[in-house]
C-alpha cells in the first residue's frame, strides 16, 4: 500500500509541477484520500521523533536555525519549506524526499506549522516536541481572535509526548500548562525593547507605545529559562545557557531573530541534552536570515533590503530595528488571502520611527498605507499600486540604499521582479 | 488651517473607553483620526482614557466618547465594570454627547448579549438592542448606504447577531430620508437621530444580523457600528461630524463650522476599499 501511495503521490506531484503550480497541495490531497495514515507511518519511524514549531511570528526563521544547527551536528533533519506549512504541504515535502521503495533516511523531522494547521497535524501524527514562539495579532480574519489562537497552541502543547519549549516572555505562551515545559527568555533589560502584542498601539494619548509595558507584567518571572538572550548590540549577541555565558557575532539581524535563535537553542538542547552549547553558538554565528527576513538584493544599481511584514507585532519589531534616516523606504501592502484581507492592523503599528518622507507606497492597498502614514505626519512621494512602477520610482537614486516592507504576496511579486524569477 | 476656534479655549476632550481591553482591529486609528483632524485645524485636543476600575472623569468635561472592539475575553472582563459606569454614559449620550462605539462595545451598549453557552451578559442598556451569539463569523469588506454620511466603507468581523428594537411604527430613517445633515442651531441641540435607528443599509456584507440588511445603530449623537477598517480614516465625514457636534455643543453663539481639510487621500483609500471583493 505504501509503495502505491508513494508512486501515485509522486506522479501527481510531477503532473502538477508540469502544469506550473508549486505542487504542494494536490499531491498531499490525493495521498491523504488514498492513505490517511501515510504521513504518520513515515514520520513515526524517525528515531528522534517529530518536532513542531508554531506561533505567529518567527516560525520560518526559527525552523531554519534549528535545522542548520542540528545538521552541523551531523543529524539528518527533515524539514518543510515556507509555503508548505500545512498538513498537505508536509505530505508533499515527504514525497519529495522519500524513495519509491519507501526509504526515508532522516533522524528527525522539524516542521513549521501555523497554529490552525499544527492542531490538524497533531491529530494525524503524534508529535514528540513542540516549540511555541508567540501569540500575536496575525490574520484575525482567519483565526477569529487572539485567544482562540492561544487555545490552538495549548492543544498542540498537550499533544507533545516528551517536552514543550515555551517563550517565557509571551504571557499567552508562558501560561500554557504542560508536564514537561522548558522555557527560553530575555534578560530584564532586553524585555524593555521587546514589545509583546499587548503593548502595541492602544492608548494613543501616550507618545511612546512601549510605556504601557508595566501594565502587562511578565507572567512568569520566576520560571528559570534554559536559554536566555542576555544582551544584543549591533550584530553581537550574548546568551546564557545553563547558567554559563556565551557571546558571539550574528549574521541574523534584528532583536526578534536573536530571540528566535534563543528559542532554537533551547529546543536543540531539550531534544539533544548532550550537544555542546559552545558548538551550537559557533554554528549559529554563521546562520543567515530566512527568505524575506532582511534579504539583500541589487536592483537597477540600488541595494535593496526586503522585509516581510504580516502583522502589527512583526512590523513594529522590524521598525524598531530597521528604521533610520540613511535609507529610502517603501511599504507594499496587498490584501489577498495570504496577506490577510483586513488591513485595519496597519493602524496598530506606530510608524513614527521612519523618516518624515517615505519614498513610495505600493500594492493593492497603496493608498491605505499612505493614508496611515499621513496620520503619523509622514508624506509619501510616490503612491503607486503597481509594484514594478513603484520599484522603478524607488530606485531613481540608486546611491541611497533602500528598504522595503512588504506583505506576503507583495513580497513574492517584488522578489520576482527584482530577481527575474519566481521562488515558488 | 490657521483659523482659531473661539469656542475652544479649553481643549476638546475625547474619552477612550477601555483602551487596554478593547483595542482589536486597529481601533486606535479612530482616536488618532479625531486627534489629527483637530490638530490640523488648530483645535486643541486632549485624549483621556478610562480603564477597568478607574475613577470616571468628570462627565461635564467630556466632548466625545469612543469605545472599540475587543475579543470575548476582553468583553467579559469589562462587562461588569461597564454596568457601573452605564448611568454616567447614558446621561451623557441622552444629553447629546457625540459618541462612537465599535463592535464589542456596540454590543455591550445594548440591553443584553446572549452567549453561545446559553448565558446572558447584561449590557449597559443605552441602546435598545440585543445581540445573540451566532455560529459563524461574519467576516469581510462591507459597504453601507447611510442617510447622514453617504456611502460608508469598512471591514466587519463578528459572530454576534444584533437586532434593533426600533420605536413603534418608525421607518428606519436611513431608508427614507436622503440628506438631512444634523441641524445645528444655537438654541436647539444638534441631533443625528432623536430615536434609535439603524446606522445604515448594507450594500455589500452582512451587517447587524445578516438578514434585515441593517448595520449599526444611531441614537441621539451616538453612532454604534460593527465596522472596523478602522472606520474614521476612510470615512472622514463621520470624524468631522463628531468634532463639529462636539464644538457646537460647547458654542454659545453661532455654530462653528470646521475648516475644510484636503481629504483626497482619504477618499482615494475609500475608493480602493470599495472596489475590493467581500
Amino acid at each position: 500500500m505504501t509503495f502505491i501511495t508513494i508512486l501515485i503521490g509522486k506522479l501527481v506531484q510531477t503532473l502538477s509541477r508540469l502544469r506550473g503550480t508549486n505542487g504542494s497541495a494536490a499531491p498531499g490531497l490525493v495521498v491523504e484520500r488514498l492513505n490517511p495514515k501515510f504521513l504518520n507511518k513515515i514520520l513515526q519511524k524517525l528515531p528522534h521523533g517529530v518536532i513542531v514549531i508554531s506561533g505567529t511570528n518567527g516560525k520560518t526563521t526559527t525552523t531554519k536555525i534549528i535545522t542548520e544547527l542540528l545538521r552541523a551536528e551531523n543529524l539528518r533533519v527533515f524539514t518543510n519549506n515556507t509555503g508548505s506549512n500545512f498538513v498537505r504541504g508536509v505530505i508533499s515535502a515527504v514525497l519529495d524526499k522519500i524513495s519509491l521503495t519507501g526509504k526515508f533516511d532522516y533522524d528527525l523531522a522539524v516542521l513549521e506549522l501555523d497554529e490552525a494547521h499544527a492542531v490538524k497535524f497533531c491529530a494525524a501524527v503524534p508529535i514528540d516536541y513542540a516549540l511555541l514562539l508567540n501569540v500575536q495579532r496575525d490574520q484575525l480574519d482567519r483565526f477569529g481572535e487572539i485567544d482562540h489562537t492561544a487555545d490552538l497552541l495549548n492543544t498542540v502543547a498537550g499533544q507533545a509526548k516528551k517536552a514543550v519549549v515555551l517563550n517565557r516572555e509571551d504571557p499567552r505562551i508562558a501560561k500554557i500548562h504542560v508536564k514537561h515545559a522548558v522555557f527560553f527568555g530575555l534578560s530584564d533589560t532586553l524585555k524593555e525593547t521587546f514589545p509583546s502584542d499587548d503593548n502595541l498601539l492602544t492608548a494613543p494619548a501616550q507618545t511612546s507605545t512601549r510605556s504601557t509595558h508595566t501594565k502587562h507584567p511578565i507572567n512568569n518571572p520566576q520560571a528559570p529559562a534554559l536559554t536566555l538572550l542576555e544582551s544584543l548590540s549591533d550584530k553581537r549577541a550574548s546568551f546564557k545557557i545553563n547558567q554559563k555565558h556565551y557571546s558571539t557575532a550574528l549574521k541574523l539581524t534584528g532583536i526578534y531573530n536573536a530571540f528566535n535563535a534563543t528559542g532554537a537553542l533551547a529546543l536543540c538542547l531539550t531534544v539533544f541534552p548532550n550537544l555542546a552549547p559552545a558548538n551550537l553558538i559557533k554554528t549559529l554565528s554563521n546562520i543567515e536570515g530566512a527568505f524575506g527576513r532582511g534579504e539583500t538584493f541589487t536592483y537597477n544599481g540600488a541595494t535593496i533590503e526586503l522585509f516581510l511584514v504580516k502583522n502589527p507585532s512583526a512590523f513594529q519589531l522590524s521598525l524598531a530595528s530597521f528604521a533610520d534616516n540613511e535609507h529610502d523606504y517603501m511599504i507594499a501592502i496587498n490584501d489577498l488571502i495570504a496577506d490577510g484581507r483586513d488591513v485595519s492592523w496597519l493602524w496598530n503599528v506606530d510608524f513614527s520611527a521612519l523618516p518624515k518622507e517615505i519614498a513610495a507606497t505600493s500594492g493593492i492597498r497603496a493608498t491605505d498605507i499612505a493614508l496611515r502614514l499621513k496620520y503619523d505626519e509622514k508624506t509619501v512621494k510616490t503612491i503607486e499600486p503597481d509594484l514594478t512602477l513603484a520599484l522603478k520610482a524607488l530606485c531613481k537614486n540608486p546611491e541611497t540604499p533602500k528598504r522595503i516592507f512588504a506583505t506576503y504576496t507583495a513580497m513574492l511579486e517584488l522578489r520576482k521582479i527584482i530577481t527575474g524569477k519566481s521562488i515558488l | 488651517m490657521t483659523t482659531k476656534h473661539p469656542a475652544t479655549t479649553k481643549p476638546l476632550c475625547i474619552l477612550h473607553l477601555y483602551p487596554n481591553e478593547m483595542n482589536l482591529y486597529g481601533d486606535h486609528g479612530n482616536i488618532l483620526t479625531l486627534k489629527k483632524r483637530c490638530e490640523w485645524r488648530n483645535i486643541p485636543v486632549e485624549i483621556l482614557t478610562y480603564e477597568l476600575g478607574e475613577a470616571f472623569p468628570d462627565p461635564s468635561n467630556i466632548d466625545i466618547i469612543f469605545g472599540g472592539g475587543g475579543q470575548d475575553s476582553g468583553q467579559s472582563k469589562i462587562a461588569a465594570d461597564l454596568l457601573k459606569i452605564a448611568p454616567i454614559l447614558k446621561n451623557a449620550i441622552n444629553a447629546g454627547t457625540p459618541t462612537l462605539v465599535i463592535c464589542g462595545l456596540y454590543q455591550l451598549f445594548g440591553k443584553a448579549f446572549h452567549t453561545a453557552d446559553g448565558n446572558t451578559l447584561e449590557g449597559a442598556a443605552i441602546l435598545d438592542l440585543e445581540t445573540t451569539a451566532g455560529d459563524t463569523r461574519l467576516i469581510g469588506n462591507i459597504t453601507l448606504k447611510t442617510a447622514h454620511f453617504g456611502t460608508v466603507v469598512g471591514y466587519e468581523n463578528h459572530s454576534g447577531l444584533t437586532a434593533l428594537n426600533l420605536p413603534n411604527g418608525s421607518q428606519p430613517s436611513s431608508l427614507n430620508s436622503s440628506k438631512n445633515r444634523p441641524a445645528s442651531h444655537s438654541d436647539t441641540q444638534p441631533l443625528l437621530s432623536p430615536t434609535l435607528q439603524p446606522f445604515g443599509t448594507v450594500v455589500k456584507g452582512a451587517g447587524n444580523n445578516n438578514t434585515d440588511q441593517t448595520e449599526g445603530a444611531i441614537y441621539k449623537n451616538c453612532i454604534a457600528t460593527y465596522l472596523h477598517g478602522p472606520l474614521l480614516p476612510k470615512n472622514p465625514k463621520i470624524a468631522d461630524f463628531l468634532i463639529e457636534t462636539a464644538l457646537a455643543r460647547r458654542s454659545t453663539n453661532a455654530t462653528p463650522s470646521l475648516t475644510p481639510l484636503d481629504d483626497a487621500l482619504e477618499l482615494q483609500a475609500k475608493d480602493t476599499a470599495l472596489s475590493r471583493p467581500r
